[in-house]
């Protein structure tokens, strides 16, 4: 299907469609937050969200939280800021570390994987094993976005069933953070591609 | 030999090369790499095993922190 005819569904029918399909985010930081709210927000049907942290002050520079959620999990308060946004998409949440055995198990059904991680290892960690467990399964990754300004520099480029996300190169650091504008742009950018995906 | 690096068509003046020669002309030096060729992914252990041929497909993924 190409571009100019994904364009020309209307927005119920693109709704229609998203309800019976599923979306795997793996972290639910300044990536997955953002990402799942857009997603959320134009209607896929189910959600499931997995991560181990809680939310620190420190995380509203970017992540779809709020100050008086300082202290909860990361997935329940997400859970509930969805719900607010669209009490119709089903939220499935693990609050639990990700690694090589449980991404396959949680994720085997989803038509789409989302990889939002912090950390690089992390992310190739979900990389390699979808690639070897999972091959037919799509996954969209985000891979740099510190720091502001630049927006040409993020971009979005697909090999087989990885799409890739970002600028590819900035790394986080204290002197680089990372910042809502660029890490929404590649949250936002990856829901995006959820939506090439599953609307194809 | 011709190969597609990243999507962009790339000459390598050699018949056949390994994937841990391939970092080195094209000087990739990250630690974080995930490496696939013709759409199999390719493990650190097998770099200087794995050799790519004319017409291969190579994507090179350098990972960097931050999300």
């Amino acid at each position: 299907m190409t571009n100019l005819e994904l364009r020309i569904m209307t927005f119920e029918e693109i709704k229609s469609k998203l309800k019976d399909l599923t979306v795997g985010i793996a972290g639910a930081g300044g990536l997955g937050s953002n990402c799942a709210v857009a997603l959320a927000r134009v209607g896929v049907g189910k959600i499931i969200i997995s991560d181990f942290d809680i939310v620190y002050e420190s995380n509203l520079n970017r992540q779809y939280f709020f100050k008086d959620q300082i202290g909860l999990r990361k997935v329940d308060a997400l859970k509930e800021n969805i719900k607010r946004i669209n009490p119709d998409v089903e939220i499935v949440d693990n609050y639990i570390k990700l690694d090589e055995n449980n991404i396959i198990e949680i994720y085997k059904d989803c038509d789409v994987i989302v990889e939002a991680f912090d950390l690089a290892e992390m992310k190739k960690m979900l990389i390699e094993t979808c690639l070897t467990e999972l091959p037919d399964k799509p996954v969209v990754v985000g891979i740099g976005m510190a720091g502001f300004g630049e927006s040409n520099s993020i971009s979005f480029r697909q090999s087989e069933n990885l799409y890739i996300c970002g600028d590819e190169k900035s790394e986080v650091s204290d002197e680089n953070p990372p910042l809502a504008p660029r890490v929404g742009i590649v949250a936002n950018m990856q829901a995006n591609a959820v939506l090439e995906i599953l609307l194809s | 030999m011709e190969i597609t690096l990243n999507n962009r068509p790339e000459s390598i003046n050699k018949d056949q090369i390994s994937v841990s020669e391939l970092l080195k002309v094209k000087n990739y030096t990250f630690k974080m790499l995930v490496i696939k060729v013709n759409g199999k992914l390719i493990k650190k252990d097998a770099y200087s095993s794995y050799i790519i041929n004319n017409s291969d497909d190579v994507t090179v993924l350098h990972l960097v922190s931050g999300g």
